[in-house]
Order: C-alpha cells, then structure tokens, then sequence
C-alpha cells in the first residue's frame, strides 16, 4: 500500500491542466499511463533520474480509475489533494457548492477516528 | 532595533476575493457583512503603520512536496510571486507579485537557527492563497514588503502544538532584536475548527462551534496555557480532519504573548468556516 503514491498521483494531475482533462475523461487509461511513465519520477529532476520501486496496489489503482474518492479517502489518500482534483474535475457539471455537498453526503457513513494519512 | 508594529491572527477564506468582487446575481448574501468586516479588519493593519510584514502561513501542496517536506521554512528572496493555477482555478485569485525582506529573512534565518529552530529556507519561493488571501484582505494594495514563514501544518508528522507557540515567540524575539528601525507587522493566518474532503465539509456552518467558540475565546485572551490544556496533535482530528492550521493560530498567540489580550477581535459565521480576526498592538497603537 503506497499512500505516498497516491498522493503524488493526485497531486501531480491537480496541478497540469492537460492531466486534469484526460483524467476526468479516460481514467483507466490515465491511470494506466502515469503509472507507467510518471509514478517513478522524482519531480525535481529533470535529466530523467527515477526511483525504481513505487507502484499501485489492485485497489489504489482501482480507487483511482473508478474517480472513487470514498475509496480514496479510505485508503489514507490526503482528504485536501483529492477533494481539490475532484472539484476540478466536477464542479463544472453541478450548481454552486452542489457538488461539494453530495462528495460529503458520499461519506455520511464514514466515523471518527478517519484512516490516518500519515505517509 | 526593528518595532513590532501589530501582530495579526487571521483565517484565510479562499473565497473572499470572489464573494467581495462579485456582484448582481452571483454575489453571494453574506458578501456585505464580510466586506464590511474585512475593511475594519483592514483598519487595524493601516493604523499600525507597517514598513514589512512577516507573514507566517501554510504551504497547501504547491511548492512544497512529500518528497522533500519542511516543518518551518523561511523564504528569503527579492521577490515572490504569488498564487497558484489550480487557485485561480477553483478560487478564482488573481496572481500577485510582492517585494521581499531580505535582510529581516536572513536575520531570522540566523538567528533562530541559534535559537533552536532548524529553519529550512527558500530562495525561490511561490507564495500560495494562506498568505495571499491575507494581503488581499489586510494590504491589498500589496505594496509592501515581507518575508513568508511556511508552517506545517499540512502533512503528518508535524511539529506538536508547542512547537508552533514556541516559534511564535521566537519570531517575536528575532523581529524586536533585528537591527532595523522599521516597524514590521507580524502577521498568521490559519483555521478553527475545518473539514476538507470528509463528511462534515461545507456544511452550514464550521464542522465544530463549541471547539470555534473556545478557540476565539483562548486566542482574544491570550490564553495560551488553557489552550495547550486542550489542544494536542491528536484532539485536532475532532473538531474537522483540517483543524491542524489551527496550530497557525497558535504560533501568533505565542508572538503576541502569554496572557495578551486581543485589541481587536472579531468573527463571522460563515458556511463551511467560523472566520476570525484578532490584531494586538505591543506598542499601543500608530506610532
């Protein structure tokens, strides 16, 4: 389990708006290709330096291409990265603050203490 | 040696820019009474008269990553830019370019290293909404100097509650014995009770009134020894899973003083946040 990876995922898509667009609209393949080709990257290197190790578990890698930010936030994800890619990706399609609250609503069965997001 | 001009505690509503410069159908009702509160906020700042500001905010995953985390960070450099894409994006904020204090930053730098803070520091560093949105209520002018102190408060593991009131009273120290004669505002800005990303976010009001009620309590009083009673790293997680920035609030109880009350203190309800205001005056006032 790799928390630390889904946050970079998360991160490094919330911050390119191209990333943002095809994730939101091919997610399996998105996932599929960062994996692939950006999971390893070290993000302040750019003469092609990477680590060798990180890679998703069945169930991040599903989290992700299900857009399934329940399942995130259960599996430790930071609940800010998430909740800020989401509504990028989202928003659009809802009026003011109606999509934040359904994302709430989604949770409503989730109790303190929350998965720890330690990484 | 340098004046401490005002100390500030503030939270950092992203959307104030947006409620305060929208208008017709788009403007939110509680637009007035929030405008109307920021510019008396505003006021307290003005009337200090500051030629820098030290402003201590919290990096929310722009510049600052897990592969390479400070707990506290100093930026010193000529010149910041200001505010991210993705807070233009979801906030709506305009980009903001401000001067830097080099001298006050390398001051700090060296002296609280001495001090038992081992500050990391940047050379080149984007300034994000924790520290704008207090330029954009407070100085929008942005026409100042400053010198932005990054906290924590974010990624766990983080430096407990303590830490935070130690290094605000540390800041306090390094500021009144910079050798200067400009009066420097010391300004914070952080969270009451908040939820990000969990069930309890943006609901009608903040996801915690009691803890936001004893919060405004402790911070208009000073009362930091009643705090620190109350707040540790793990009580932080029940008012809301963003409650850490809570510990900003800390740090500038630490650097206005035990037992200091606020000058100023205000708060406003709002969805999804309590927002509050609080300005100390160590020297009484104007100059």
């Amino acid at each position: 389990m790799s928390k630390y990876l889904l946050n970079k995922f998360l991160y490094t898509v919330d911050r390119d708006p191209e990333l943002v667009e095809r994730y939101r609209a091919e997610p399996a393949a998105m996932v599929g290709w960062w994996e692939q080709e950006m999971a390893n990257a070290l993000l302040n290197c750019t003469s092609g330096e990477k680590s060798t190790w990180l890679s998703f578990t069945p169930d991040e890698r599903d989290a992700l291409c299900g857009h399934d930010h329940v399942k995130l936030f259960e599996l430790g994800a930071h609940p800010f990265l998430t909740l800020t890619l989401f509504i990028a990706m989202f928003e659009r399609d809802h009026g003011p603050l109606e999509y934040q609250k359904a994302y709430a609503r989604a949770m409503d069965h989730l109790t303190l203490p929350y998965p720890d997001i330690a990484t | 040696m340098a004046t401490v001009a005002a100390v500030i505690a503030s939270t950092h509503h992203p959307f104030y820019y947006r409620a305060s410069t929208s208008a017709g159908a788009d403007r939110p009702p509680f637009a007035d009474e929030w405008v109307a509160k920021i510019e008396a906020f505003r006021q307290t700042l003005t009337r200090a008269e500051p030629d820098v500001l030290l402003m201590v905010g919290s990096d929310h995953f722009h510049q600052l990553w897990l592969d390479n985390m400070p707990q506290f960070l100093v930026g010193k450099a000529p010149f910041f830019d200001g505010n991210f894409y993705n807070e233009e994006r979801e906030f709506g904020l305009p980009r903001l370019f401000l001067a830097g204090e080099e001298d006050l930053a390398g001051h700090i730098l060296r002296d609280g290293l001495d001090a038992g803070f081992d500050l990391a520091f940047s050379n080149e560093l984007r300034i994000d909404h924790s520290v704008t949105c207090p330029i954009i209520t407070l100085r929008p002018e942005a026409d100042l100097p400053i010198v932005p102190v990054y906290t924590n408060i974010f990624a766990p593991p983080m430096p407990r509650p303590e830490r935070f009131v130690q290094l605000g009273r540390t800041l306090r120290r390094l500021v009144e014995s910079w050798p200067s004669d400009k009066r420097v505002a010391i300004i914070g800005t952080g969270h009451l009770s908040l939820e990000l990303g969990g069930p309890r976010q943006f609901g009608p009001h903040g996801p915690d009134p009691e803890f936001d009620r004893k919060a405004v309590e402790w911070i208009a009083n000073g009362d930091i020894d009643g705090c620190l009673a109350q707040v540790t790293l793990d009580s932080l997680h029940a008012p809301g899973n963003a409650t850490h920035g809570f510990m900003d609030f800390m740090l500038m109880m630490g650097a206005a003083g035990d037992g200091v009350k606020a000058d100023y203190t205000d708060s406003l309800d709002l969805f999804h946040t309590m927002e509050a205001y609080f300005t100390w005056y160590p020297q009484g006032g104007s100059r």
